[in-house]
């Protein structure tokens, strides 16, 4: 009973924060609050390969960027009613290019599979900023139509939610299934896994298809917020915030990513209009991290939890 | 293509080959000895210059920048190094922590010269011995990228005596393969790392400087710089010295011949080739391992 509880904590505080602010916010905080859900997904998208599989990838602006052009071309192009239908089509195209971009990078390892992420990365977002005639080059897109049942800011933030809960569900179940045990032990032991007579490199490029394919859903959900896109989606400083977000909030937990999020788009809304060197206040902030709380806020608390629970005599709890 | 565009687009080619094999060789340096990823290696190609024009600014002598530049990337980079990559040694994905630590350094670098030396521009003009051109009958080319090609080339004539003739050589390559034997043996390793580190990021301190009369000086040049030493890296492999100043040469020219024939695309021409030969050569090309990991 206790332990159920326990497990469900997150999700019911996840409902309560993210819920109450469709009765109680105003039109800012529902902006920053659907920059949040959709950049948790991102997030906790990343981690699935980042903090599961123990894969750390520089490009996956890549499948984010992705699914926010398709969605907003497609909606530009053939109107606001298919924007809903370009979310769907949005990871399908993510997961046709994983598999093609995965089967090359993920046949190497540590910092070359990093490296060569950040190299297609790279050359995905050059193609993005030429090839101006068909993707508006450093412009983007603007005026992004959507369905009208979406057109106010509030009732995006319904959408988004109800999208983004139902990834982060599937997620959960996949991060507790036996697939996802088998990318922890990845992630520890790659020969183990091997010698078990698993495909090693087939559950890693599941992993990736799998985290490409809802990192395009976010880059989707994204485009309309604003009801505009640009390359900058594509560039990797886009990646290594997601990263930093995703240790801030911590690598070894299921929710930490999207604590990261939040807590990040929190001080940027306070801190980065107040200064024009917000991405030194990043580098500092990634430093004291890496340094000191490599685990982020939740390996933080639980360390507080820990110290509480053995004052209180119950060593017994897990 | 008549014969004399072509003679100067392969100088021209081959005078950026040295620039990026300048900042290669130390990125590969110190992945090859300190096993570390040093991801902000770029950045110190940006302070470098940044030092240079500070130095000509004061002293109206460009030779005294260049060792500005370099002197000044050297000790930022082993400040750096002591005070915080050598904190991470050891621990658990400690690869992927580097990156992340290194990356922060870009971050902090970009926004700390953007503070000092504000966001626009610099330029630094060529010191006036070099700054004429020599004529090589139809051909003329400028004075400047010859002494680039002739600088880059000392320099990796020096690395590699010092690297496999000398015994300072030799500690750096022990301590690269062993490091707790070399420890016993009564060597200061961490003192070693420092120094490697310190002299890889001097390297491209000096390439900053460098390259700031051929290009301007800016925020951000670091970015630019790192991709490009990656690619030049990863072709040749991770530290593999011969292999990254046959890599540089390879995307010196790609790039210089590229913009010849497609000038919009030419810039993405090195990230195909680095594609090409990750395909066939995953850990570069002149590694033995052959074909694909068997995991």
């Amino acid at each position: 009973m206790n332990n159920k509880l326990v497990t469900m904590a997150p999700w019911l505080a996840y409902f309560l924060i993210f819920g109450s602010l469709v009765f109680a916010g105003g039109d800012h905080t529902i902006h920053i609050a659907s920059q949040v859900i959709i950049l948790g997904l991102f997030a906790i998208a990343f981690n699935v390969l980042f903090g599961t599989t123990g894969l750390l990838s520089f490009g996956q602006a890549i499948f984010y960027g992705l699914g926010a052009y398709i969605t907003g071309m497609m909606a530009k192009s053939f109107g606001g009613d298919f924007f809903v239908w370009a979310l769907l089509i949005a990871p399908v195209a993510a997961i046709t290019l994983s598999v093609l971009l995965g089967a090359l990078s993920l046949r190497l390892s540590d910092v070359y599979f990093t490296m060569l992420t950040l190299a297609f990365a790279q050359l995905v977002w050059g193609i993005c900023v030429k090839w101006s005639s068909f993707t508006g080059g450093d412009d983007g897109i603007q005026a992004i139509p959507k369905p009208e049942l979406l057109a106010g800011g509030l009732n995006y933030y319904i959408f988004s939610f109800i999208i983004v809960t139902v990834c982060i569900y599937l997620l959960w179940r996949l991060d507790r299934s036996p697939f996802g045990a088998v990318l922890k032990g990845i992630r520890q032991n790659p020969t183990r896994i091997s010698f078990i007579g698993l495909n090693v490199f087939r559950h890693k490029l599941l992993a990736y298809m799998i985290s490409s394919g809802f990192t395009a859903v976010a880059g989707g959900l994204y485009a309309g917020i604003d009801k505009s896109i640009h390359p900058d989606m594509f560039v990797w400083t886009m990646s290594g915030s997601i990263i930093l977000m995703t240790i801030l909030g911590g690598m070894r937990s299921f929710f930490g990513p999207l604590i990261g999020v939040a807590i990040f788009i929190l001080l940027e809304d306070v801190i980065g209009r107040s200064t024009q060197y917000w991405s030194f206040v990043i580098g500092a902030i990634m430093i004291t991290v890496v340094l000191l709380f490599p685990k982020g806020v939740v390996g933080i608390s639980r360390h507080f939890a820990g110290l509480f629970a053995k004052k209180g005599g119950q060593l017994d709890n897990p | 293509m008549s014969f004399e565009i072509f003679i100067s687009q392969f100088f021209g080619g081959l005078s950026v080959a040295m620039l990026l094999f300048l900042v290669a060789s130390g990125l590969t340096l110190i992945f090859g000895v300190a096993k570390v990823f040093n991801f902000a290696h770029g950045s110190f190609y940006m302070i470098g210059a940044y030092f240079s024009y500070q130095a000509i600014a004061l002293f109206d002598n460009f030779w005294i920048g260049a060792v500005a530049a370099a002197l000044g990337a050297g000790l930022v980079g082993m400040l750096l190094e002591i005070c915080f990559i050598r904190r991470i040694a050891g621990r658990e994905e400690e690869g992927a922590f580097q990156i992340l630590l290194t990356y922060a350094f870009i971050l902090i670098l970009d926004d700390a010269v953007k503070f000092i030396w504000g966001p626009a521009y610099k330029t630094i003009s060529k010191p006036e011995s070099l700054a004429g051109s020599m004529d090589f009958g139809a051909v003329t080319i400028p004075t400047y990228n010859l002494f680039i090609i002739v600088l880059g080339l000392v320099i990796v004539v020096s690395a590699w005596y010092v690297l496999s003739r000398t015994k300072t050589g030799k500690i750096i390559l022990a301590a690269s393969t062993d490091t707790q034997m070399v420890g016993m043996l009564g060597v200061n390793v961490s003192l070693v790392m420092s120094l490697v580190f310190g002299v890889a990021t001097a390297m491209g301190g000096l390439a900053g400087a460098m390259a700031a009369p051929l290009r301007t000086i800016a925020p951000g040049t670091g970015v630019e710089v790192i991709i490009d030493s990656l690619i030049v890296v990863v072709i040749g492999g991770l530290g593999n010295f011969w292999g990254a100043l046959f890599a540089a040469l390879l995307i010196g020219e790609v790039n210089a011949f590229g913009i010849l024939w497609m000038p919009q695309w030419a810039s993405l021409l090195s990230f195909a080739v680095m594609i090409v030969v990750l395909i066939f050569k995953p850990k570069g090309l002149f590694s033995r391992e052959k074909g694909r990991k068997k995991i």
